[in-house]
């Protein structure tokens, strides 16, 4: 009898469980994938394709999927492969070194806009509409939404599209980062070049 | 609130002090400077005047090049919006003079880098007009409070003792709390520096009446001024000056560096502490500095904008150490030659003290309402304060907690520097660098020579541009999924109006063919319609086929006739 008890109230238990997360689920469903949203939301948005995904939500998307490695993003560097490495606790990875890497300072394009022809070509590629002109009209890049993605580089015909470093300015200039000696002392005194010479033993 | 409140005091007046945590005595070398009165540096061929010399944006020019300017006229106008925290505040012309030129020129700034600037030529008149004169307020106590801080805007008034933040924007905010203590710096803690001192020993009456003004317009109650006890001359001066006012107090509190950052003044004079990332006004606090309060009585009593500062010229590169009255845009080349020269141990030009100043390239830079110092000084002299300045190499951190123990901020200076060099900046912040006040403490102490200052100061540009860049990210995506939509739309509604237009013609073809059926026409109709086309059609067949032969013909004619 106890034993019967006790199955029916398992079994009353697992069903009333079983219905709290069945209307829990349907409820509460989250829309997309969280994941690929934090991932991308430590991507850089260049835009910039280098990864080989057509932009930065499928990479994100495929990094959330584990059917990509977190290095592929020359723009983020190391930062964003520290970053993701973090949030999905993996190994960290040496930057791809088949990609091309990025420029050091951030870069902007920069329409040369006496031999630009209006084909609108630019436009239409660029990924986050920072240029802007019309057709037979000079186009121009509005340099604070410029992602340096070099994607309008390619389709312009005349060749008339450049990158450039931004400027340094006082307000974004920065402090350098101090050399740390330190890592050069060896750990152990090492005899000089000089002396060895002395005793003969150098070449 | 009990745990804010420091439980070590020292009593040295009447008054019980407090002390803050850490700090360090390095070598004062305050006799260089003070002995002497502040003389006058006269007016050079050549002012500079930057654009900016507040924290903030710009100020913008209201002069053109070729025009002829006179003393105290306005140059250069703030155009701040409170709102967007962007300040800036007026320029004036320190002298007569023409403008010859608006345009890049070196500033005193760490980076070394050009910034707008106006050129201005002197004519050695130091003429005034009468139409750009700011009419005095002789009775400030019968003037409205908005009034005084709209004169102390229009004077160009920023604070003196570092941070330069316009002094009106800072009053202002104040005004929207009730101010208990208004606190007057005169503390002076960074190394060789002596101007307020001298400022305080000649013109205590002067500031007394500028601390009256503020009190005035704060409507508060206490002020306590606080100069430490290595200026026994100037506390005797204020001191003496404000005996008519029970409501300001003169402390004199120990010489130990840094007592005159501001949250670690209002420590040792009120035992409260400034909570991380707040501000002494939460505390109903307002700290001022002694050269700022001299200014708002020049503008309030004189109706004189800032057009000079007390700086002291020293070092044991310069051979007559002095304080001068120098006017805003002198080159620091033409004080030192007022000073008598630079000598051969002059190997760095240090703008502000060895602690928290940096160096200077070149001496062609104009003095600007920040500079405190022009600090013409050997290495050898420097090292003894800031190891940043060090030729000594770097040896390795060997964690012995010296730093922690001096840092004012109760920071975890070799924490911080391990996990910058490891750029783990979550942790940096997680730390709180924000709250370091790169006082310079840790370099001073530091065994192995580390410059730590330097690796704070690296770590928070890196933060400020991270937070930047993320920013930026966040917008390019929102840009890029817009284009998306776009994209997406504009070929949905393509679609969509495609497909209305075939329905539109369908319809049309339904309802002629409905008109049709209705009016009783049948298919009969039709067959006539079809039957004339091919009947038209063979006409035409007939007729071409007869003008082919007509032309055959002729051709054949033509070919018999050759």
């Amino acid at each position: 009898m106890s034993i019967l008890s006790a199955a029916l109230i398992l079994v009353g238990l697992a069903l009333f469980f079983g219905l709290v997360l069945g209307y829990a689920s349907v409820r509460f469903k989250v829309e997309g994938d969280p994941l690929a949203d934090q991932v991308d939301s430590i991507l850089p948005q260049t835009q910039c394709g280098q990864c080989t995904f057509p932009g930065c939500r499928p990479y994100a998307e495929a990094i959330a999927k584990g059917e990509a490695p977190i290095n592929q993003c020359p723009p983020g560097g190391e930062t964003t492969m520290l970053a993701l490495a973090d949030l999905l606790d993996v190994e960290p990875l040496a930057l791809n070194e088949e990609l091309e890497p990025a420029a050091e300072l951030p870069e902007v394009a920069i329409i040369i806009e006496k031999d630009c022809i209006g084909c609108t070509l630019c436009i239409q590629a660029c990924p986050v509409d920072a240029i802007v002109g019309s057709a037979k009209h000079m186009h121009t890049v509005i340099e604070s939404e410029c992602t340096g993605c070099e994607l309008c580089i390619p389709p312009c015909p005349v060749d008339c599209i450049i990158m450039r470093p931004l400027d340094t300015t006082i307000d974004n200039w920065k402090w350098k980062q101090p050399i740390s000696t330190e890592n050069t002392y060896p750990l152990i005194p090492m005899p000089l070049d000089s002396e060895l010479n002395d005793k003969g033993l150098g070449s | 609130m009990s745990d804010l409140i420091n439980p070590t005091k020292i009593t040295t007046s009447s008054r019980k002090l407090w002390s803050f945590h850490g700090g360090v005595h390095p070598p004062f070398h305050k006799d260089d400077s003070n002995t002497l009165a502040i003389k006058s540096a006269g007016i050079p061929d050549k002012l500079v005047l930057p654009l900016r010399q507040h924290i903030g944006i710009d100020a913008e020019p209201c002069v053109s090049v070729g025009d002829k300017v006179f003393k105290g006229q306005l140059i250069a106008k703030h155009n701040h919006h409170v709102d967007q925290q962007d300040f800036s505040a007026n320029i004036h012309a320190p002298t007569s003079g023409k403008i010859t030129a608006i345009e890049e020129h070196s500033i005193p700034h760490p980076s070394g880098l050009l910034a707008n600037c106006i050129i201005l030529k002197t004519d050695g008149e130091d003429e005034q007009s009468e139409s750009h004169k700011l009419a005095p307020f002789l009775d400030y106590k019968n003037t409205k409070a908005e009034e005084i801080i709209e004169r102390i805007e229009q004077a160009g008034i920023v604070g003196l003792g570092g941070a330069v933040f316009p002094t009106a924007v800072k009053l202002a905010g104040s005004r929207k709390t009730q101010i208990k203590t208004l606190i007057i710096n005169g503390a002076e803690c960074e190394p060789y520096i002596t101007c307020d001192d001298l400022l305080m020993r000649e013109k205590s009456a002067e500031i007394i009446t500028g601390i009256e003004i503020l009190l005035h317009l704060l409507n508060a109650k206490e002020c306590l001024i606080g100069i430490e006890d290595n200026k026994p001359e100037a506390i005797e001066m204020v001191r003496s000056a404000c005996k008519h006012n029970h409501h300001i107090e003169v402390v004199s509190i120990p010489a130990i560096y840094p007592s005159g950052g501001e949250k670690q003044l209002i420590q040792i004079l009120t035992g409260k502490e400034i909570p991380a990332g707040g501000l002494p006004l939460d505390l109903g606090f307002l700290g001022q500095n002694i050269g700022t309060v001299y200014s708002i009585y020049q503008a309030v009593i004189e109706g004189a904008p800032l057009i000079s500062r007390i700086i002291t010229v020293t070092g044991n590169g310069i051979l007559h150490p002095q304080n001068y009255e120098v006017l805003i845009g002198t080159s620091f080349a033409y004080l030192a030659t007022q000073a008598g020269g630079t000598t051969k141990m002059a190997d760095h030009l240090i703008m502000g003290g060895p602690m928290m100043g940096f160096t200077l390239d070149d001496d062609d830079i104009p003095v600007v309402k920040a500079s405190n110092c022009a600090l013409f000084t050997s290495s050898t002299a420097l090292r003894e304060s800031n190891s940043a300045f060090s030729t000594q190499s770097t040896m390795p951190c060997i964690r012995c907690g010296k730093c922690m123990d001096v840092c004012p901020a109760k920071l975890l200076p070799q924490q911080l520097y391990w996990h910058i060099r490891a750029k783990d900046l979550e942790k940096v912040q997680e730390h709180n660098l924000k709250d370091c006040i790169e006082c310079g403490c840790c370099n001073y102490v530091c065994p192995s020579h580390i410059p730590l200052v330097d690796y704070y100061r690296f770590a928070k540009v890196e933060i400020r541009d991270q937070k930047i860049a993320q920013e930026k990210a966040d917008l390019s995506r929102e840009r890029h999924e817009f284009l998306l939509f776009r994209k997406e739309r504009d070929k949905r509604e393509r679609d969509e109006k495609r497909a209305a237009h075939k329905a539109a013609l369908q319809k049309k073809k339904a309802d002629i063919a409905k008109k049709k059926s209705e009016s009783g026409e049948d298919d009969s109709s039709d067959n006539t319609k079809a039957d004339a086309i091919k009947q038209a059609m063979e006409r035409a067949k007939a007729k071409k086929q007869a003008r082919d032969e007509s032309a055959n013909k002729s051709y054949k004619k033509e070919d018999d006739a050759s």
